[in-house]
C-alpha cells in the first residue's frame, strides 16, 4: 500500500510533496534529485499496476500521446505506446522523416499542427540533437523527448536509475562503468547527469577516439565546471570494471569503423568487449546493463547478457512503468487512485 | 555646390595620427578641410554638431555577404548597404557566394550595375578564386581584375585542394590581388556544427575543432610564402591561427587577417547558455563558421588585433531568412547578420580597456584599407582617411551611447543575430558617404 504520489496540488499547480515542475522532459540536466526521486517513487506505483493480471487503469483518459519519430525505434516508440494506453491515453505513432523539412514541412510546423489537433504530450525521437528544445519552445504540448542525436535520452535514464535502485537498494556510492562509445551516446550523456545527481561514482569508459572532449574538470574553464557532471574517463577496460557495482555495456555502431575512428570492430570486440572474465574483477554483487538495441559478441558477450548477473530485460520492463510515471506526471493529474488495487 | 560642416568634433583620423577637437568640412563629396575653426570659415552648410561626439573616416569591411543575386530573401544589395550605412560603413567588399557566383565578368557587371541603382553606399566585388567555388578551376583572375575585383575569396568554403590553392596564390602574384582563404579544413570539420569542446559535448553536436583552421592556416602561409604571394586569412578565430600569423609576418611573409566582432567578444557558450548552466538551449543565431571558440582564444585575437598582428576588423555579416534559422541545429544555415551592431560590439574591447578607441577605429577604416592596397585603385585615392581631398565618408560615433539591439528593427533582412535584447555600448550617429548623409539618428544635431 502506497499514499504518496497522490498528492493535492498546490495554488501555483505544483504538486505538493511531489516537487514535479516539468512541463516537458528534455533532459535530466535540469532535474532536482527530490523530481528524479518523485519520478522514481511513482514508477514503483506505475510498475505495480503494470504486474497485474490486466494491467489497466484508466488514469490518463481523454489524454492524447502522439508518438513522433523521425528515426526508427522499436522498443522506445512500443514503450511509449504501452505506457500511454496502460493508463487509457489515447496514443498514436507517427513516423516522420527528417526529408520533410527539406520539402517545406518544418518540424514547428508539425508540432503546432499536432498541438492544433489538440495533442497533450509530444513523445520525440529526432536525429538532430536539441531538436526537442526547438519543438517545447513552440508548443504548449509537453514535450518528451525518446533521444536526439547525441544528446539526450532522458527516459532512458530514468529507468535505468530506477532499474538499479530496485536492484541495489541505493544508488549513492555506488560505481557505474558505462563502456563504449560515449561520443556518440545519448544514453551515457543523460545517464551521467541522473546518476551524478544521485550521488553515484560516474566511470565512462572507451577508445579515445570515442570519448568527447571536456568532459574531464580540467578540460573546462573554472566558471564552468559545474557545466557537465563529474566523470571518471578511463581508457582501459580493466581498470574501469574493478570494483564496479553497475557494468553497462553501450550500442557499437558498425559505421565507427568506417568513419575511420576504430581500426575494425574485431579489436573492437578484442580491448572493450564486456566478458564474463572481465566482470570477475566487477563486484561479486554487481549487475548488468544495456540499453539495447545490443550487438552480441561486439560490445557485449552474449553469455554475459544472459546470464545471472544481466538486468536488462527488467530495464526493458520498467521503461514502460517509468514513461507511464512521466505522461501521469506531465498530464498534471492528481486523481490516481491510492489504494493498492487503485481500479477507477 | 553642397557643404557639409561637422561642428567640434572629437575627430580621430589614424591614418594621420590624428586626434583632438576639429571641425570637418565636406565640399562635393570630397573632405575640403579638417581643423579647428575651419566649419566656421565656411558661409554657407549644412551644420553638424558634434559636440561630445567622435568624428571617423567611414568605416570599411573587407568581408559583407550581400546575397544578390540569388539570395534576395536573405539581403539585397539596397538593404545590405542600408545596414552597412547604419553600421557607420561608407564601404563594404561584398563576397561572391552568390548565385550565379562571381567568377566571371558577366557576372561582377551584373553586381555593379545593380550597385549603381540600388546600394547607399560603396560595394566593392571580391570575386571567385575557383569556378563556381568549386574547388576544380582557377577563376579567371585577369578578367576579374579588369571588372573591378579587389579580391579573391570562395569564402564559406575553403579551397580545399592544396596544389589548387598554391597555384590560385602563385597566379594572383601577376594582378597583385589579395587571395582571401576561408581557412577551415573540410577533412577535419566535416559535419561539424559548434566549437569542438565541453559545450559541444553538452549538448551533444558534433565539434569543428580549433586544428582544422590552425591546419589550414599554417597549409596557407607555407603556400604562400613559396609562392610569394599575398595571403589574406579571413575571419580567425583561434590562437593558435594567431601564433601562425604572427610568426610568418615575423618573417616578411606577406600574410593579412581579419577578425570579426563576433569572434573577438563571444564564446561557444552563446550557443547554449543564456542565464545558467543549468537550463541549455540550442541557439542557431549563434551558429557560424568558424564557430564562436573558447575565452583564451578571444584573448589572444583582442591582443593580436591591438598589436597589429590582425589588421583588421571585419564584420563577415551573413543575413539569413527566419526560416534559415527556426529549424534543427544541423540544418540551420551558419553566419550572422553584423554590419548594425559592428561599432557596438566591438566597443566592448574599449570599453574593458582592452584596446585604445583610435586603434579600434584604425581596424575598421584605414587598417582594411591598406591591407587590400584600396586606395590605389583608381578613385579610391585618400579612402580610410580624412585628409583633404579624400572620399568624403564620415562616420560619426558616440562611443558611450548604450543601446538595446532590436533585431526587428534591422534595416538588414537578416535578424539572425545572438545579441537580440542586449545592451550594446557604442552607437553610429551618422554616416557620410561621398558627402551625402546616408544615416542619421535623432542624436544627430543639426546647427
Amino acid at each position: 500500500m502506497t499514499s504518496t504520489a497522490s498528492a493535492p496540488t498546490t495554488e501555483d499547480g505544483r504538486r505538493a510533496g511531489g516537487a514535479w515542475n516539468h512541463q516537458h522532459v528534455l533532459d535530466l540536466d535540469d532535474f532536482t534529485v527530490e523530481e528524479i526521486e518523485s519520478v522514481l517513487h511513482l514508477a514503483d506505483r506505475m510498475r505495480e499496476v503494470l504486474d497485474r493480471r490486466i494491467a489497466r487503469m484508466p488514469a490518463l483518459r481523454g489524454y492524447t500521446v502522439v508518438n513522433l519519430f523521425y528515426e526508427p525505434s522499436t522498443r522506445t516508440r512500443v514503450s511509449f505506446e504501452l505506457a500511454g494506453k496502460v493508463l487509457g491515453a489515447d496514443v498514436i505513432s507517427v513516423t516522420a522523416n527528417t526529408s520533410s523539412v527539406v520539402k517545406g514541412e518544418s518540424l514547428i510546423d508539425t508540432v503546432r499542427t499536432l498541438r492544433a489537433m489538440r495533442a497533450d504530450a509530444i513523445v520525440m525521437r529526432h536525429s538532430i540533437a536539441g531538436a526537442p528544445y526547438l519543438a517545447a519552445t513552440n508548443t504548449d504540448a509537453s514535450i518528451i523527448n525518446a533521444g536526439d542525436g547525441a544528446h539526450a535520452h532522458p527516459t532512458q535514464a530514468l529507468l535505468d536509475l530506477y532499474t538499479i535502485k530496485s536492484r541495489l537498494g541505493s544508488i549513492a556510492g555506488k560505481r557505474v562503468v558505462m563502456i563504449g562509445d560515449i561520443s556518440h551516446s545519448r544514453v551515457a550523456r543523460s545517464d551521467m547527469w541522473g546518476l551524478a545527481a544521485m550521488g553515484a561514482e560516474v566511470v565512462l569508459c572507451g577508445p579515445p577516439t570515442l570519448l568527447p572532449r571536456g568532459l574531464r574538470a580540467q578540460d573546462r574553464p573554472p566558471h564552468a565546471e559545474a557545466a557537465l557532471p563529474h566523470v571518471t574517463i578511463e581508457t582501459d577496460i580493466d581498470r574501469a570494471i574493478e570494483g564496479a557495482d553497475v557494468v553497462m555495456a553501450l550500442r557499437l555502431q558498425s559505421e565507427r569503423q568506417q568513419g575511420g575512428l576504430l581500426p575494425s570492430i574485431r579489436e573492437y570486440a578484442q580491448l572493450y568487449q564486456v566478458t564474463e572474465k572481465r566482470l570477475a574483477k566487477a563486484k561479486p554483487d554487481h549487475v548488468l546493463m544495456h540499453p539495447g538495441p545490443k550487438n552480441e559478441g561486439i560490445e557485449i558477450a552474449g553469455s554475459v547478457a544472459a546470464g545471472q548477473h544481466s538486468i536488462i530485460e527488467e530495464q526493458v520492463t520498467n521503461g514502460v512503468a517509468i514513461r507511464m510515471a512521466l505522461l501521469y506526471l506531465l498530464s498534471g493529474r492528481t486523481d490516481l487512485p491510492t489504494d493498492g488495487e487503485g481500479r477507477a | 555646390m553642397t557643404t557639409i560642416a561637422i561642428h567640434n568634433g572629437r575627430v580621430i583620423d589614424p591614418a594621420l595620427g590624428q586626434d583632438g577637437i576639429a571641425d570637418v568640412v565636406i565640399v562635393d563629396g570630397r573632405i575640403a578641410r579638417v581643423g579647428p575653426g575651419e566649419g566656421d570659415a565656411v558661409i554657407e552648410a549644412e551644420r553638424i554638431d558634434a559636440t561630445g561626439l567622435v568624428v571617423s573616416p567611414g568605416f570599411v569591411d573587407l568581408h559583407t555577404h550581400l546575397r544578390e543575386p540569388g539570395f534576395e530573401g536573405k539581403e539585397t544589395i539596397r538593404t545590405g548597404t542600408e545596414a552597412g550605412a547604419r553600421g557607420g560603413y561608407t564601404t563594404v567588399c561584398a563576397m561572391p557566394n552568390t548565385m550565379p557566383p562571381l567568377d566571371s565578368r558577366a557576372a561582377i557587371e551584373s553586381v555593379l550595375r545593380e550597385v549603381e541603382v540600388s546600394a547607399k553606399i560603396r560595394v566593392l566585388p571580391i570575386g571567385t578564386i575557383t569556378v563556381g567555388r568549386l574547388g576544380k578551376e582557377l577563376s579567371p583572375q585577369g578578367e576579374l581584375q579588369a571588372s573591378g575585383v579587389v579580391a579573391l575569396s570562395d569564402d564559406g568554403d575553403a579551397v580545399a585542394d592544396a596544389s589548387l590553392m598554391r597555384h590560385a596564390l602563385e597566379y594572383s602574384t601577376r594582378f597583385n590581388l589579395p587571395v582571401a582563404q576561408h581557412c577551415e579544413d573540410p577533412s577535419l570539420v566535416r559535419d561539424g556544427q559548434m566549437h569542438e569542446g565541453w559545450v559541444a559535448t553538452r549538448l551533444g553536436l558534433r565539434g569543428r575543432p580549433a586544428s582544422a583552421e590552425e591546419t589550414m592556416v599554417a597549409r596557407d602561409i607555407a603556400l604562400a610564402e613559396l609562392v610569394g604571394a599575398h595571403l589574406h586569412i579571413c575571419h580567425v578565430s583561434t590562437a593558435g591561427s594567431v601564433a601562425l600569423i604572427a610568426a610568418a609576418r615575423e618573417r616578411g611573409a606577406r600574410i593579412t587577417a581579419e577578425v570579426t566582432p563576433h569572434h573577438l567578444t563571444l564564446t561557444h557558450e552563446e550557443v547554449a547558455f543564456a542565464e545558467d548552466y543549468v537550463h541549455i538551449g540550442y541557439n542557431t543565431n549563434a551558429k557560424v563558421n568558424p564557430p564562436l571558440r573558447e575565452e583564451t582564444d578571444l584573448e589572444a585575437l583582442a591582443n593580436a588585433l591591438r598589436d597589429g598582428i590582425i589588421d583588421a576588423i571585419a564584420t563577415d555579416h551573413a543575413p539569413h531568412g527566419v526560416n534559415d534559422k527556426a529549424i534543427e541545429f544541423d540544418l540551420a544555415a551558419p553566419g550572422l547578420t553584423m554590419l548594425e551592431t559592428a561599432f557596438g560590439l566591438s566597443m566592448r574591447l574599449v570599453h574593458e580597456g582592452k584596446l585604445s578607441l583610435p586603434t579600434l577605429i584604425e581596424r575598421m577604416t584605414i587598417g582594411p584599407v591598406r591591407t587590400w592596397r584600396l586606395d590605389e585603385i583608381p578613385g579610391l585615392q585618400g579612402l580610410g582617411t580624412l585628409a583633404p581631398g579624400a572620399l568624403g565618408d564620415v562616420t560619426i560615433l558616440d562611443p558611450d551611447a548604450a543601446w538595446t539591439v532590436e533585431p526587428e528593427a534591422f534595416a538588414s533582412k537578416g535578424k539572425n543575430t545572438p545579441l537580440g535584447g542586449k545592451v550594446l555600448k557604442g552607437r553610429v550617429v551618422a554616416t557620410i558617404a561621398s558627402g551625402l548623409i546616408v544615416h542619421e539618428t535623432e542624436r544627430m544635431v543639426a546647427l
